[in-house]
């Protein structure tokens, strides 16, 4: 890890005060669970780093009439294990429970998982200059590429966003409270995302000066879900994810949110499964046309086929959880 | 790569402000926890930097204040094993992927290589050396002796710190619990099955039953 003078700010404008406008020289710490990774493979080099750790205010989840309001210092432990989140929002707190272990929902945040860096192997090698770094083209592309995006527009980086609480939140219509150098604004956390393409660009529309406060989410009772489909149970990031939403009413789904994680350089969001499900009953069946309908417009890369089959069922079975039904795959 | 440039794009008003507040910490010795140097400074003060050169840390280990000079990319881990002669957590992956740097901070396991040592000032540190005292072994590694739950040993020291934090947390904890509290460390040798003997003779349950 390359060595840097470390600062540790109490406000939030202190800490924005001491970023720049540009990335790379200077980045913020949370809880260090992927900013230190990327500094020991040399692939962050800050020369400061600006530590969250004394900002106070950053802490804290809060339910309110209207909303509930949750620090980006919140730790995904205390998210995933917060008794009136777990009933308002379960597809929030499951898919923070599932985050790494125990230590690495001790340690990470709300504002590290969304800002967190993507996982593709060519960009977190030291070795290998790839288009989000200074190089030409993207490796994965007619490389390795089975961890992947399915869905992609032309993206010139197919990446997959990592972040699992993203599309959880998405469903649920959050957005974030971002404080810049002239103030505060908010994000829908539906246009949070992007998808980079060189090296001055991260996985959000952030810029570099700018940091997330809280994220709020408006109190519903939406029925919601999410549902990842894992390589093994411990450790690793889903294969594919979804995450979903809909009022209850009388003739069925309505205003349903299907938003699937790990399969595009983005949270991306299956129009066509939500027109599939909205006014249905949820049922085995209607459950899994809304998944056939998700994956329809799937472009695999030559390694990553299986995971067109993995949205099908993850979207069915995210549906089949928030209505509530038997979990029909579990014995 | 561009990252490595020091000062373009930085704007000559933060440079100054940089530098000043490298000049005020090294002024004040930079001896002070970072909590307190940060408490004096008034909201609209810059905000002093600490490093890159060594900081003078103060760590609480195992009941123990242990002080040490450190470069703020220093983690925790080698802070303990390299600056304070703290061995038992290891250092295997160090890219919290292991599990074998585990330390309770605050009485909740954390990866020691994942964080600043500067992070973890004003914290209650313990390793895997807090669970003997004297020549009494705690119920967790005496359990682990016990069912032989080890091999190479290398991720022992991990596997009973993460133990101890989910039967101090609820000593009624089922061994399904023990387990999912064990979801981040790995071990290599696959003494998985001796572990789970000694997880369900700690929960006082039969295997199998
Ligand atoms: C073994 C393992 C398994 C994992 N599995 C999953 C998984 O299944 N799903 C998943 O979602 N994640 C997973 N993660 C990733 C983990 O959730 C993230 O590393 C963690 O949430 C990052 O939070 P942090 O506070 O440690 O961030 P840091 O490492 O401190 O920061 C990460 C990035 O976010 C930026 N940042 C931090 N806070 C803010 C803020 N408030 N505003 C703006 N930028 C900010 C930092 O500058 C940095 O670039 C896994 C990690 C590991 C090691
Ligand atoms: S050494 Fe820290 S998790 Fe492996
Ligand atoms: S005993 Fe060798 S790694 Fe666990």
């Amino acid at each position: 890890m390359k060595n840097f003078t470390y600062f540790r700010p109490t406000t939030p404008e202190q800490a924005v005060a001491l970023l720049e406008n540009r990335w790379g020289n200077t980045e913020l710490l949370a809880g260090g669970t992927d900013l230190h990774d990327l500094q020991k493979e040399y692939v962050a080099q800050p020369a400061r780093v600006v530590s969250l750790s004394g900002v106070n205010a950053l802490a804290g989840i809060r339910v309110e009439e209207k909303s509930v309001r949750i620090g980006a210092g919140a730790k995904l432990a205390d998210i995933a294990n917060h008794a009136e989140l777990k009933r308002l929002f379960p597809s929030l707190t499951d898919a923070a429970d599932q985050i790494g272990g125990p230590q690495i929902r001790n340690m990470g945040t709300l504002g590290g998982n969304l800002c967190q860096r993507n996982r593709c192997w060519y960009f977190r090698d030291e070795h290998t200059n790839c288009l989000l770094k200074t190089g030409q083209r993207c490796f994965a592309l007619d490389g390795e590429n089975k961890y992947h995006a399915i869905f992609s527009q032309g993206h010139r980086c197919v990446i997959v966003n990592p972040s699992t609480l993203a599309p959880a939140l998405i469903a649920l219509g959050a957005s974030a409270v971002v404080q810049g150098p002239n103030g505060r604004r908010t994000i829908e956390l539906g246009r949070f995302f992007r998808a980079p393409g060189a090296n001055n660009e991260r996985e959000h529309v952030l810029e570099a000066n700018d940091m997330v406060v809280e994220v709020t989410i408006p109190r519903s009772n939406l029925a919601n879900a999410s549902y990842e489909v894992r390589h093994k149970q411990a450790y690793d990031w889903p294969l594919v994810q979804a995450a979903v939403s809909f009022e209850r009413g009388d003739g069925g789904v309505r205003n349903p949110r299907v938003v699937l994680g790990h399969v595009a350089p983005t949270p991306h969001v299956a129009e066509a499964a939500a027109r599939s499900i909205t006014g249905q009953a949820v049922s085995e069946a209607t459950a899994g046309a809304a998944g056939r309908a998700a994956a329809q417009d799937a472009k695999p890369l030559s390694q990553n086929g299986y995971k067109v089959k993995l949205v099908e069922v993850a979207v069915k079975r995210a549906l089949i959880i928030a209505a509530g039904q038997k979990r029909y795959w579990e014995v | 790569m561009s990252d490595t440039k020091e000062t373009t794009g930085l704007s000559r008003r933060q440079f100054l402000k940089g530098s000043g507040a490298a000049a005020a910490a090294t002024a004040l010795g930079t001896a002070a926890a970072p909590g307190a140097l940060a408490a004096q400074a008034p909201a609209a003060q810059p905000v002093p930097g600490m490093g890159p050169a060594g900081v003078k840390i103060t760590l609480q280990v195992n009941g123990r204040k242990m002080s040490s000079t450190v470069e703020p990319r220093v983690t925790l881990l080698d802070a303990l094993r390299n600056y304070l002669d703290v061995t038992g957590c290891k250092r295997v992956c160090d890219r919290g992927t292991c599990g074998a740097c585990t330390v309770l901070l605050d009485n909740k396991p954390v990866y020691a290589c994942s964080m600043l040592a500067l992070e973890a000032q004003g914290k209650e540190i313990r390793t895997a050396e807090s669970l003997v005292q004297g020549a009494k072994l705690d119920a967790v590694p005496a359990a682990f002796v016990r069912f032989d739950a080890q091999q190479c040993g290398f991720c022992t020291p991990g596997f009973v710190v993460a133990m101890k934090a989910v039967l101090e947390q609820n000593p009624k904890a089922t061994p399904a619990e023990v387990e999912k509290g064990l979801a981040g460390n790995i071990c290599r040798c696959g003494t998985y099955e001796q572990m789970r003997d000694a997880i369900y003779s700690l929960c006082n349950t039969k295997r199998g039953s």
